[in-house]
C-alpha cells in the first residue's frame, strides 16, 4: 500500500502520531499526480505550489503542538464548480475559462479551517451537466479501471481523482447523481448529502432545488469524515437546514442487525445490467445474512422521475445560467454589434451544446403557454414522489438499489444520444427530487473488470444509517480494492 | 373626468423603494448616492454560487403598507423569478413576486376636489432593486452602477380606479405621505425612491374599457400628470379619427412632454416567473402581522379629514400639516391640552414655525420649541397677557433656546399693560397732544383713530393691550 492509495482515515491517525508529516503526504500524490494524471486527467487546475505549502505549514502547527483537525494536512481535491478564493473556477466552461472568485464557498471556508490541502480543481461535465465528464470544456476524464472509458458524470475529475490515488479524498456535487454515478463507475464511495445538509453557498448553481455538494472517498469512514468537516447550517444558505448534525464517522457502528431494508422493485426493472442486478441483491443478501430484515417495496412514480427531473433541472439551470452574459466576469465574444449581438455571441461561443440544449429546455418549460403542461406538472410529481418515499420510509430504514443500471462505458459512446446519456441517471434523480440522502458503494465488478455501485437511500437527515449499513458492508467484504493503473 | 364624451381610467403601478438599513438579500449598505459600486458584494453582483437571504425588515415595512392600504396579508407566499437580459441585471432575473404577492385585496382613500374618494389596491409585493446604465460623453458604450441592486422595493398595484390625472396625482401624493408616515421610505422624488408605471385607457360612457397603453418612466407626480393628459388626449384622437388604440408599452419623455412606443403587445416579453428556489417560503405568523398592525399610527388621509372636520382647517392648512408626520405630530400634541385654539397652532405651524425649518433645513422637533411650549406661548398671547408682536419676540427666542416664557416675558418686559386707569392715563396724553387727529376724527375722518392708537401703543413703547386701548379712545372720542 502507497501512501496516495492508504485510506485517508488512516493517514489522518498516521499524521496524528507523526509517522508521516503532510510534508510527504502531500508530496506522493502529487507525485502520483505526476505519473498518472497525462493518463487520467482529472484535474483542470492543480495547486502543488500552495498545497505544499499548506503542507508544511499544518506540519509546523502539529510540531507546536497545535490541536488540529482530523483532516489536517490531507490532500484533498475539490470540483471545478466549488468557488475557491484566489483559484481558477471554471465549471468546465470555456464562459468561466478565466473566472477567479474573490470568495470562498462555505464548504471551504470550513475545510480551510479544518488545515485541508487543496490539491487543486477537478474535471466536471460543463456546468455539471452531463454524466460522462466527456461536456468537459477542457479535457476528457478517463475512468481509472480503463482509460477507453468515462468515469461517470458530472463529479468525473472528483471520482477519478480518488479512484486513481490523485487525491485522498474530494468533494463532488449531485444535482441528479452526479456523485453517486461517477463514485459507482470509479468504485469508489459517495455521498449525496440530504437537500440542506451542506451550504450550497459558493457552489456554482446547476439546478437550485436539487443541488448538494458532498464528498467522495476511497472507503465508508472516508466519507464520513468528509461529510462530518462540512455539513451544518449556514446562514447564507437560506435551504440549509437549521438542524444540528452528530459527528457521523464517531457515531458510525457498522451494525446492520434488525435494520430493514427495502428493494424498490422499479429500480431492477427494464435496462438494468444482468451484472449490475446479481453484484446488488448480492450485497443485500450479505447484509441479510449478518442481521438485515429484507423486504421488497414500491414507489410507483419512479418511472416518471426522470422526466421530472429533467424539466425542473433544466427550468432552473436556464435561469441560473442566465447570467452568463459578458456583461461582468468571464467569457465575451469578441467582435459584436449592439448589446443584443453581444449577449447571442458570448453565450453561444462560451457555452457547449449540453449545456444550450438544457437552456433550451429550461427555457421552453417556463415560457408562458407551457408552464402548467411542463414545470407545474413536474413539480405536483415531485410532490408525489416525495410522499411515496415518505410512505416506504415509514416501513424501512434504508433502500438498497442500483446506483446506475450499467457499468462504465466508452468515452464517445453516448455522447450524440442525450436520451441514452439521460437514462444512466434514471436511478440517482428519483433521490434528489425527492431531496432524499443517498451514497454509492462499490459492490462488485461485471465481466470486464468494471465497478458496480449499490446504492443505499435513507430518510432524510439519516445519513447515519447509510454510513452504518456502508461500513457493515466494506467490513463484511474485507474492504474495497483499488484499480491497477 | 369625462373629456370630448371620453372617460378616462387609469391604474398605477407604484415602486417604493424602502429604507432599510441592508439590501434586500445581502448585508451590503442600502443608501442612496455613495460612490460608483461600492455598495456591492458578490451577492449582489450575482456572481457564480451566491446566493441570496431574504431581509425580513423588507416583509415588516411591506406588511405595514399592506395595513395602511387596508390589504388582506398573505400568511404564506413565497418569492419568484422574473427572468429578462439587462446589463444592469446582473443575475438575469429578478426576485419578486409573481402569483401571491405579500399583500393584497385593499384600498385606499383619498381626498380630491372636496370628496373622498375610494381607490382599490390589487396588490402589494416586495422586489428587488436593478442596478443604474451610465452614459456620458467622458467615455464611450455604457458603464453600470450596481450600487442599486438589491435595494429592496414594494410594488404597490392600483385598481383601474382613477378617472383624471388629478386623482391620479392625489393617489400618488397619499401613497407618500403615508410612506413617510410609515417611515419605510425616504420618498426623495428626485433619487428615484418612488417611480410608477401608468396605465390609461378611454372608453365611451357606458361601453366597456377601452385598450390600455403602459406608460413607463414616469419619475416624478407632476410627470405623471402630464404623462397621462398627453395620453388621454393620444387616444382620444385616434378614436375620434375611428383609427384603434394598440396595447402596448410606452415611454415617457418628460422633457418633449411626449410619449413613444417602446413595444407592442407581440413583442411583449415572457418573463417566465417560476419560483425562487434559493428562498424559503415566506411565511408570516398572525401575532406578528398583528403586532406591525398596532405600530400603524392615524394616517394622512384620514386626519386630513379630521383636521377638515374636527378643527375647520382648510383643504391646503389640513393637507399641508397632515402629509408631513412630524407636522402633523406636532399638531396633534399642541391640540391634545385643552382650551388651545387649533386655529392659532395651524397658524403657527404653517407660518413662523414654517419659516423657521425652512430657512434652517430641519423640523419642528429638532428645534427647542416643544408642543409645550407652543401652547403656552399660543395662551399667553390669546389670553391677552403679550401682544402678537411680542409673540414672535419670544418664539424666536424660544425656538431657538430652551428658556422660560414667563422669565423672558418679564426680561424683556414684554407684558402687556391692560391696566385700564394706566392706559387711561396714556390715552389723555395722547388725545391732549393730537388735538388735529381728534378734531379730525369728530369731523368724521374715522381713519384717525388708527393714528391715535398707534400713538398711544407708541407711547406705551409697544405694551398697552391694543384691543383694549382702542376701546378706551374710542369711548373718550365720543364722549
Amino acid at each position: 500500500m502507497e501512501l496516495y492509495n492508504t485510506n485517508g482515515y488512516e493517514l489522518s491517525e498516521m499524521l496524528r502520531t507523526k509517522k508521516i508529516s503532510s510534508a510527504e503526504l502531500t508530496e506522493a500524490v502529487f507525485s502520483r499526480i505526476d505519473s498518472v494524471e497525462q493518463s487520467v486527467g482529472a484535474y483542470v487546475t492543480l495547486d502543488k505550489e500552495n498545497s505544499v505549502r499548506k503542507a508544511k505549514e499544518v506540519d509546523d502547527k502539529r510540531s507546536r503542538g497545535e490541536e488540529l483537525s482530523p483532516l489536517a494536512g490531507i490532500p484533498v481535491g475539490i470540483k471545478d464548480n466549488i468557488s475557491t478564493k484566489g483559484l481558477l473556477t471554471t465549471c468546465s466552461s470555456k464562459m468561466l475559462s478565466d473566472y477567479v472568485p474573490p470568495f470562498n464557498a462555505t464548504v471551504m471556508d470550513k475545510l480551510i479551517k479544518q488545515d485541508v490541502v487543496v490539491t487543486g480543481k477537478l474535471n466536471m461535465d460543463e456546468f455539471a451537466m452531463g454524466s460522462s465528464t466527456e461536456t468537459s470544456y477542457f479535457k476528457k476524464t478517463k475512468n481509472p479501471y480503463d482509460i477507453s472509458r468515462i468515469p461517470g458524470g458530472s463529479s468525473g475529475g472528483s471520482a477519478a481523482a480518488v479512484s486513481a490515488g490523485e487525491a485522498v479524498m474530494t468533494l463532488g456535487s449531485d444535482t441528479g447523481g452526479s456523485i453517486r454515478q461517477p463514485a459507482a463507475y470509479c468504485g469508489v464511495v459517495g455521498l449525496k448529502p440530504t437537500y440542506g445538509a451542506v451550504s450550497r453557498f459558493g457552489l456554482v448553481a446547476f439546478a437550485s432545488s436539487l443541488d448538494q455538494i458532498g464528498p467522495i472517498g476511497r472507503c465508508v469512514k472516508d466519507t464520513a469524515m468528509l461529510f462530518d468537516a462540512i455539513c451544518g447550517y449556514d446562514e447564507k444558505d437560506a435551504t440549509s437546514a437549521n438542524i444540528k448534525h452528530p459527528s457521523y464517522l464517531n457515531s458510525m457502528n457498522g451494525e446492520v442487525k434488525g435494520l430493514k431494508i427495502g428493494i424498490p422493485k422499479e429500480y431492477f426493472s427494464k435496462g438494468i445490467d444482468n451484472s449490475v442486478k446479481t453484484a446488488v441483491l448480492n450485497a443485500v443478501k450479505l447484509l441479510e445474512n449478518n442481521g438485515a430484515l429484507v423486504k421488497e417495496v414500491s414507489l410507483p412514480s419512479t418511472d416518471y422521475a426522470l422526466n421530472a427531473y429533467y424539466i425542473i433541472s433544466s427550468a432552473e439551470a436556464s435561469s441560473n445560467l442566465a447570467r452568463y452574459d459578458g456583461v461582468k466576469y468571464g467569457y465575451r465574444a469578441k467582435d459584436y454589434d449592439g448589446l443584443i449581438d453581444m449577449y447571442e455571441k458570448t453565450r453561444s461561443e462560451g457555452f457547449g451544446d449540453e449545456v444550450k440544449r438544457r437552456i433550451m429546455l429550461g427555457t421552453f418549460v417556463l415560457s408562458s403557454g407551457f408552464y402548467d403542461a411542463y414545470y407545474k406538472k413536474a413539480r405536483l410529481l415531485q410532490r408525489r414522489i416525495s410522499a411515496e418515499f415518505s410512505d416506504v420510509f415509514s416501513n424501512v430504514d434504508v433502500l438498497c438499489a442500483p446506483t446506475v443500471p450499467t457499468t462504465a462505458f466508452k468515452i464517445g459512446e453516448n455522447i450524440d444520444n442525450p436520451i441514452k446519456m439521460y437514462a444512466t441517471d434514471v436511478c440517482t434523480v428519483t433521490i434528489n427530487i425527492a431531496g432524499l440522502p443517498a451514497m454509492s458503494i462499490p459492490c462488485g465488478y461485471d465481466d470486464k473488470g468494471l465497478p458496480i455501485g449499490l446504492q443505499l437511500i435513507a430518510n432524510k437527515f439519516d445519513e447515519q444509517t447509510l454510513f452504518n449499513t456502508a461500513e457493515c458492508y466494506e467490513n463484511l467484504i474485507g474492504g474495497f480494492k483499488h484499480p491497477e493503473l | 373626468m369625462i373629456k370630448e364624451g371620453y372617460e378616462v381610467v387609469i391604474g398605477l403601478e407604484t415602486h417604493a423603494e424602502l429604507n432599510t438599513e441592508s439590501k434586500i438579500y445581502c448585508s451590503c449598505k442600502n443608501q442612496f448616492g455613495l460612490e460608483v459600486n461600492t455598495q456591492v458584494c458578490p451577492v449582489c453582483m450575482g456572481m457564480p454560487g451566491t446566493l441570496p437571504t431574504l431581509n425580513e425588515k423588507v416583509v415588516d415595512y411591506a406588511i405595514k403598507m399592506g395595513h395602511a392600504l387596508n390589504c388582506t396579508i398573505n400568511t404564506v407566499c413565497k418569492q419568484d423569478r422574473k427572468n429578462y437580459f439587462y446589463p444592469d441585471l446582473p443575475k438575469a432575473y429578478q426576485i419578486s413576486q409573481a402569483e401571491v404577492p405579500l399583500c393584497q385585496n385593499g384600498y385606499v382613500d383619498i381626498y380630491v376636489d372636496g370628496e373622498e374618494k375610494r381607490i382599490g389596491v390589487t396588490r402589494i409585493h416586495i422586489e428587488e432593486d436593478a442596478g443604474k446604465l451610465l452614459h456620458s460623453d467622458k467615455f464611450s458604450g455604457s458603464l453600470v452602477d450596481l450600487n442599486r441592486c438589491g435595494v429592496p422595493l414594494i410594488e404597490i398595484v392600483s385598481e383601474p380606479d382613477m378617472r383624471s390625472s388629478a386623482e391620479a396625482k392625489a393617489y400618488l401624493e397619499t401613497l407618500k405621505s403615508i410612506l413617510q408616515y410609515l417611515g419605510i421610505c425616504d420618498c426623495k422624488m428626485q433619487e428615484g425612491s418612488i417611480r410608477c408605471d401608468v396605465n390609461v385607457s378611454v372608453h365611451k360612457p357606458g361601453e366597456p374599457f377601452g385598450t390600455r397603453s403602459e406608460m413607463k418612466n414616469v419619475n416624478s407626480f407632476s410627470a405623471a400628470v402630464r404623462g397621462i393628459d398627453y395620453e388621454v388626449n393620444r387616444q382620444i384622437e385616434i378614436l375620434k379619427s375611428g383609427g384603434v388604440v394598440d396595447q402596448e408599452t410606452r415611454r415617457w419623455d418628460d422633457e418633449k412632454g411626449v410619449s413613444v412606443s417602446m413595444r407592442s403587445k407581440e413583442d411583449a416579453q415572457d418573463y417566465r416567473y417560476f419560483p425562487e428556489p434559493d428562498l424559503l417560503t415566506i411565511v408570516v405568523d398572525k401575532e406578528r402581522i398583528a403586532s406591525l398592525k398596532d405600530e400603524i399610527p392615524e394616517l394622512p388621509n384620514k386626519k386630513l379629514i379630521r383636521y377638515i372636520k374636527e378643527f375647520g382647517l382648510n383643504i391646503k392648512e389640513a393637507a399641508a400639516i397632515s402629509e408631513n408626520f412630524e407636522k402633523a405630530e406636532f399638531f396633534d400634541k399642541c391640540v391634545s391640552f385643552e382650551s388651545i385654539s387649533p386655529r392659532s397652532v395651524c397658524n403657527w405651524l404653517l407660518g413662523d414655525i414654517a419659516r423657521f425649518e425652512n430657512a434652517n433645513n430641519i423640523s419642528v422637533w429638532d428645534t427647542c420649541l416643544t408642543p409645550e411650549k407652543l401652547v403656552e406661548l399660543i395662551s399667553v398671547i390669546d389670553s391677552g397677557k403679550i401682544s402678537n408682536a411680542a409673540g414672535k419676540t419670544v418664539f424666536d427666542i424660544i425656538v431657538k433656546e430652551d428658556r422660560d416664557i414667563t422669565e423672558i416675558i418679564e426680561e424683556k418686559s414684554l407684558a402687556q399693560v391692560s391696566d385700564v386707569s394706566a392706559l387711561e392715563t396714556i390715552a389723555d396724553e395722547v388725545l391732549l397732544q393730537n388735538e388735529k387727529s381728534v378734531s379730525d376724527y369728530k369731523n368724521g375722518k374715522t381713519n384717525a383713530l388708527g393714528f391715535l392708537v398707534g400713538q398711544c401703543m407708541k407711547a406705551s413703547r409697544g405694551k398697552a393691550n391694543p384691543s383694549l386701548m382702542k376701546d378706551i379712545i374710542l369711548k373718550k372720542l365720543n364722549s
